[in-house]
């Protein structure tokens, strides 16, 4: 009888696949289910001021803005990294290879530090802007700035193996069909990388989000300005309100898995239509 | 349209892909680019297509310099070896590219690129895999979606680069019969590469072989396989016994023996080459002072004729190839009498020879 269903050439569906529910729940889920458990113990009304506070709210629009926008920018840039690290041979390639693991390695805290300094008003790139009344440091540029100098790496190496695997055949295929460089690009090759460009971004805006280390030192942290919502976060841990905190990271755990969701989505919808899943 | 090309070169680093070579190909032929690989063949196609550009020399097509012409403007239809369909669009779509790619001004409207592209797939039989991806087809339909495509822009030569290099055996065969009738119906100039000598002679009007970079002959495929006419079209077309030695008289010595060669214009002691195909070569027994000696391994008779496959002798074998093949007709193999393991001597009629060098 245990014979005559699941006759698999692959042993062990059950075993992994308990194995990866096990894994995950202790991992992931119990942790983050901790954070919803705590925030319903307060009640819906103080859930609600807690979570839609002016403060916070603003907050929420200037987190996940601007990590959308930092993972947006990174996407057009990290393509042209990429597309210039596979394409061209140049001297010191590998280097420039290796420096781009560097915003990964840093712990975030340096980078931060190292960010306001480059871009306060009398660093060496703030000043220059200085002149034009445009200041980066201490504003929601300064935020964007950190949050492309950490989501960078995601983009170049979810894209660069596609990129190494896409054929110059089918550039020449579409060459000799007529198709200018422009519309080749547009045409064929973009379209080959966007599963792999979907999941940077993806993998970039999470990051962004959840980006607390490198931002705080160059955000300045202004109410209704530059905070963040990690930041709010710790501001309530601090003051003891750990109900306040959770129904903040509620939200914002929501939201962000709904994003996540959303372009996981649209990754497997473009990954389909390539042909590679079916 | 015709094909000039005119004193193409092109290296990569230090290796010479193509050496000086020049090629004349008339219209509306279906020319088969054959050589061993590395001779340089896929280069002269690519270089044609404007894929490569010859670091010397120009290609004419249809009496027109196009040596500095990119790919786009040269009316080239390409077909490649791996098909470099494009993934993410139906076979439709990949079908349809190079009409929707065109100026808007010489774009045709939508409904004519419908029916143009349905019309085409009509003529690849493959019009009920429309709205297929490429990841859903076999190799086969693969590479005939790949020649829609091509056909599509109305080229005015189709250059394919081993289009059937990557397909297995079975498919191959129809599919080159498939390639051949589709020219018949179309008449378009084509030019393929292949390595396969069967497949150059069977489907192609004229063959091209290459060699190091150079061309060797050029010929139907009658003449290259019944006329070689250097040292390489015969050893790399069909089966061929190989002797290689020194010239003594009326015979060639190769090792101890001696092989009659019924040629006047030689002179003693030059190095040559001598070759004979199977079927122009004999078995004789008995010591009758000529011929070479060779051990016999199997009869195959599995066929109209017998195929003896002989072991070279000791000294023979300084000659490259250590077997050689024989073909009887029953009556003389009845006449024979042949074992395995037995030493007899072999000889042909019409031997052709060249010279070490050339």
């Amino acid at each position: 009888m245990a014979y005559a269903h699941a006759r698999r050439v692959l042993p062990g569906f059950g075993l992994s696949l308990g194995f990866t529910l096990a894994y995950l729940s202790l991992i992931v889920l119990i942790p983050l289910s901790a954070v919803f458990i705590k925030s319903a113990g307060m009640g819906w009304q103080a859930f609600l001021d807690a979570a839609t506070g002016p403060r916070v709210v603003a907050s929420y629009k200037l987190s996940f803005g601007t990590s959308l926008l930092a993972a947006a920018i990174n996407v057009v840039f990290g393509l042209l990294l990429a597309w210039g690290l596979v394409r061209y041979t140049f001297p010191g390639k590998k280097l420039v290879d290796a420096l781009i693991d560097l915003p990964f390695a840093l712990p975030t805290a340096v980078a931060g530090i190292a960010l306001t300094a480059i871009y306060a008003k009398n660093g060496w790139v703030g000043q220059l802007f200085e002149p034009f009344g445009i200041k980066i440091a201490f504003t929601p540029i300064g935020i964007l700035i950190a949050l492309i100098f950490i989501g960078l790496p995601f983009i170049v190496r979810t894209v660069q193996p596609i990129l190494e695997d896409l054929d110059a055949e089918f550039e020449e295929a579409a060459a000799s069909l007529g198709a200018t460089r422009l519309q080749t690009f547009r045409r064929v090759v973009f379209p080959t990388l966007l599963p792999a460009l979907l999941t940077g971004f993806a993998l970039a805006f999470a990051r962004a989000v959840g980006e607390y280390g490198s931002v705080i030192f160059i955000a300045g942290n202004i109410p209704f300005v530059s905070e963040i919502t990690p930041l709010m976060i710790i501001t309530k841990l601090e003051q003891y309100d750990y109900e306040g905190a959770t129904a903040v990271a509620s939200v914002m755990l929501i939201v962000s898995f709904l994003l996540l969701l959303v372009i996981n989505g649209l990754q497997a919808w473009t990954s389909r239509r390539t042909g590679r899943e079916a | 349209m015709s094909i000039e090309v005119r004193n193409i070169s092109k290296s990569f680093g230090a290796f010479k892909a193509l050496d000086n070579v020049s090629l004349d190909l008339p219209s509306g032929e279906l020319i088969a680019l054959l050589g061993p690989s590395g001779c340089g063949k896929t280069t002269l196609l690519r270089i044609i297509a404007g894929l490569e550009y010859a670091d010397q020399g120009t290609v004419i097509l249809s009496g027109q310099d196009a040596s500095n012409k990119h790919v786009r403007d040269r009316h080239v239809g390409f077909v490649f070896q791996h098909y470099a369909l494009f993934r993410h669009m139906t076979v439709f779509e990949n079908v349809a590219f190079g009409l929707r790619v065109k100026p808007r001004a010489a774009r045709p409207p939508e409904k004519e690129i419908r029916a143009k592209v349905r019309r085409l797939l009509e003529l690849v039989q493959l019009d009920w895999l429309a709205d297929r991806f490429p990841a859903q087809l076999s190799g086969g339909q693969r590479q005939r979606i790949a020649l829609a495509r091509a056909l599509a822009v109305e080229p005015q030569v189709l250059l394919l680069d081993e289009p059937f290099g990557a397909l297995d055996a079975k498919v191959r065969k129809e599919l080159r019969r498939w390639l051949r009738r589709l020219h018949d119906e179309l008449h378009i100039s084509s030019v393929f590469v292949t390595h396969d000598q069967e497949e150059a002679l069977e489907v192609a009007d004229r063959v091209v072989l290459m060699n190091k970079g150079r061309i060797e002959q050029i010929g139907s495929p009658r003449e290259i396989y019944n006329e070689p006419a250097t040292s390489f079209a015969y050893g790399f077309i069909g089966t061929v016994n190989e002797f290689r030695g020194r010239v003594e008289g009326g015979y060639v010595r190769v090792g101890n023996d001696l092989l009659p060669h019924g040629r006047t214009d030689l002179s003693d002691g030059s190095a040559v080459v001598a070759f004979a195909r199977p079927h122009e070569t004999e078995i004789i027994k008995g010591e009758i002072g000529e011929g070479v000696e060779a051990k016999v391994n199997r009869i195959l008779t599995n066929g109209a004729v017998t195929r003896v496959e002989l072991i070279a002798n000791g000294d023979a074998r300084e000659g490259r190839k250590d077997y050689f093949e024989v073909e009887v007709t029953p009556d003389d193999l009845a006449a024979l009498s042949l074992a395995t393991g037995e030493r007899v001597r072999i000889r042909s009629k019409r031997l052709s020879l060249f010279g070490e060098n050339v």
